[in-house]
């Protein structure tokens, strides 16, 4: 993109416009010595969009303007511009601008024969020699049609007009009206002017008024095709590209700490890094005020600088609330490291919110930023996220850690928080985990990219001390959080009290087991050995009796008289 | 409006002052010669020796066309009397440039009333 950026320079002088944003659209300003057309309908802003142009060229590049008003006196110029601080009197007394106006009145004109308009030429040519002017604005020239009639005359005279300015190397740029259904301008103005033609345009959507712009032509250079929404306020014209930051932006290796210790924990490189965008989803009453708080809080306690951009919530409510928790947000409001910036979604419409955002933010030049809710942004979905696209590669390329709070329904994913997850480098989910008749809350790291992270869900607590994790618990169905928690933990002390219990039982079951074997064993034995001794016993008083028989045959012999 | 007499209004400041006329043109283009010699010519029949009548020629006096409002060249300015009155062209209409200097009716009934 850049390369391409510098070879169309090279092809193409330009001229800034002096518009915040419109440069980025067209790769560096508005064709230079050449005439622009800025065509659209009453109220878009045309002549605003002009003196900008003039009065940035007088004060930023050094290029003297000459405006021909066709439509407003100087005076009421000077007086519609002077709120967005723009010094026209100061810029024309010193010869950096002239106005001149025409005064076209088709009442006191007759017409008698042929004519030019030389007259405005030498008129133009006069003013532009006297200061020296590179820029010239033409605003508007319907006024011509309806002074002079629109014929054949006056078609040639701006046609020998846009070429003489094209001759005098002037940079201008020419309103004018836009025509109805279907044409660019009321009277075809773009006819003559070919070289660049930007369309403005405001519409109403949602009661909310956009206004937005859109390079139609711009002969010889590359361009944004887009439309892009601009805006009109205190600072002057903005226009919006959605795509100007690109992707180019340096990143960094530094760490931001979440201000949450057990978060830091949760992410494998303490924190998240500096210049990524952190999306904090979940659902009312989970702690997104109190997660963004101590975020602030941890970048104000090192010494950088936080703007709280809330969209619900009244700064002084928020650090009223945020005592509850430890945070004394008040505090660094008074040693101005901290910012808030409060404003109903609905003031605004979103260019407007993102804008002001962006000028808050370039003004305060902080470390990190809040954005609480982004889900109270009003419109289509596409519009909101192009939006956050724009105010995340703005962050990004500032180098701010913006931590982004988006309040989904509690049935959790919503559409939404999908489409933001691409544009973020970190998610973390916020949920209400409800079982048992409580509601506890739990939260984990969706994705974090470029760093390992931690994949379980963690119990959290909001207390005095502001959030504290708690110690996962991981039971044999998931993890398990409040009262469950304690329940399961319960159970389980009981299940191992139990075993040791089964064990000791069983232990003294075998013991008695055994000692009843050994009683066996004891009797048995005891048996062998009764049965022994009385077996010992018979065999004695076998051998009395053999004795006895031996005696009493020996006896018998001897009675008998024989001899043995 | 037709019923009243004529004559009152525009004779008495014609007696008393010449008509203001100026002329803006751009140098000496055939256009500027023309409108010069045209508007002469008129002003002698219409207005003998009761008009003044500056050319201005705003190559020579730029500063003049902005400070006047002119747009157009030639532009005729009848400056007196009120009101001030814008001719543009090189007055070869004579109609014209007698409507445009108040010495003619408008809406065509210059031609009945003569």
């Amino acid at each position: 993109m850049t390369i391409h950026t510098k070879a169309m320079a090279a092809q193409l002088l330009k001229a800034p416009s002096g518009v915040a944003g419109l440069d980025e659209i067209t790769f560096g300003g508005l064709p230079a010595g050449r005439p622009t057309l800025i065509a659209g309908a009453a109220g878009c802003g045309k002549t605003l969009f002009a003196l900008t142009f003039l009065v940035k060229g007088a004060t930023e590049h050094g290029e003297p303007g000459v405006l021909m008003s066709f439509e407003e006196r100087a005076q009421d110029l000077v007086e519609n511009v002077s709120s967005l601080g723009y010094d026209l009197p100061g810029l024309i007394a010193e010869n950096r601008l002239i106005i001149d106006y025409v005064r076209v009145e088709r009442s006191e004109i007759e017409q008698s024969g042929e004519y030019d308009l030389e007259a405005l030429f030498i008129r133009l040519g006069h003013a532009i020699d006297k200061i020296g002017a590179k820029r010239v604005v033409l605003d508007t020239l319907e006024a011509l049609f309806s002074g002079l009639g629109d014929g054949p005359v006056l078609r040639a005279e701006l046609r020998r007009l846009f070429q003489w300015l094209k001759d005098r190397g002037v940079t201008a740029m020419i309103t004018a009206e836009r025509g109805a259904e279907g044409q660019l301008t009321r009277h075809g103005l773009e006819e003559y002017v070919s070289d660049c033609v930007i369309a403005l345009d405001n519409r109403v959507e949602e009661q909310i008024t956009t206004r937005r712009l859109r390079v139609m032509k711009y002969r010889g250079s590359a361009h944004g095709t887009n439309e892009y929404p601009f805006l009109i306020d205190q600072g002057g014209i903005s226009v919006l590209p959605v795509t100007s930051a690109g992707l180019s932006h340096s990143i960094s290796d530094e760490v931001v700490s979440s201000g949450i210790g057990g978060i830091d924990a949760m992410l494998g490189i303490g924190g998240f890094y500096r210049g990524s965008s952190v999306l904090l989803s979940g659902p009312s009453g989970t702690g997104k005020t109190t997660f963004g708080s101590q975020f602030v809080n941890a970048a104000c306690v090192a010494g950088q600088k936080a703007i709280y951009f809330s969209f619900e919530e009244s700064p002084e409510q928020i650090v009223r609330n945020m005592q509850s928790v430890g945070l004394d947000l008040g505090a660094h409001v008074a040693s101005g490291l901290l910012r808030f910036e409060s404003a109903r979604p609905s003031l605004f419409g979103l260019e407007m919110h993102l804008v002001l955002m962006i000028r808050q933010i370039e003004a305060f030049n902080p470390a990190v930023v809040v954005v609480d809710p982004i889900s109270a942004f009003r419109g289509s979905e596409s519009e909101i996220h192009a939006t956050l696209l724009r105010l995340v590669d703005y962050l990004k390329v500032k180098g701010i850690t913006g931590v982004f709070n988006n309040l989904i329904s509690a049935d959790h994913h919503d559409r939404n928080d999908q489409s933001l997850s691409s544009l973020m480098d970190v998610w973390i989910g916020l949920h209400d985990l409800q079982a048992n008749g409580e509601r506890n809350r739990g939260l984990f790291v969706l994705k974090a990219r470029g760093m390992s992270h931690s994949n379980q869900i963690r119990e959290y607590l909001l207390g005095s001390g502001g959030v504290t994790l708690i110690e996962p618990y991981i039971g044999p169905h998931g993890v398990m959080t409040g009262s469950a928690r304690i329940v399961q933990e319960a159970q389980e002390e009981a299940a191992a009290l139990e075993r040791l219990d089964e064990v000791n039982r069983r232990h003294r079951e075998f013991v008695q087991k055994r000692n009843a074997a050994e009683r066996q064993i004891a009797e048995t034995r005891e048996a062998l050995e009764r049965e022994e001794a009385e077996l010992l016993a018979l065999e004695t008083v076998d051998e009395r009796k053999e004795e006895a028989l031996t005696a009493s045959r020996f006896a018998a012999a001897t009675r008998r008289g024989s001899s043995l | 409006m037709t019923t009243l007499p004529e004559p009152p209004p525009a004779a008495e400041p014609e007696a008393s002052s010449k008509h203001v006329l100026r002329l803006y043109v751009t140098g000496s283009t055939p256009r500027s010669t023309r409108a010069i010699d045209n508007l002469r010519r008129v002003l002698e029949s219409e207005l003998p020796d009761s008009y003044d009548l500056e050319v201005i020629d705003v190559y020579e006096h730029p500063e003049a066309a902005a400070e006047h409002q002119i747009l157009a060249a030639p532009t005729l300015i009848k400056v007196f009397p009120e009101p001030v009155r814008r001719i543009i062209g090189d007055l070869s209409d004579t109609e014209r440039v007698l409507r445009g200097l108040d010495l003619r009716a408008r809406d065509g009934r210059a031609d009945g009333g003569k």
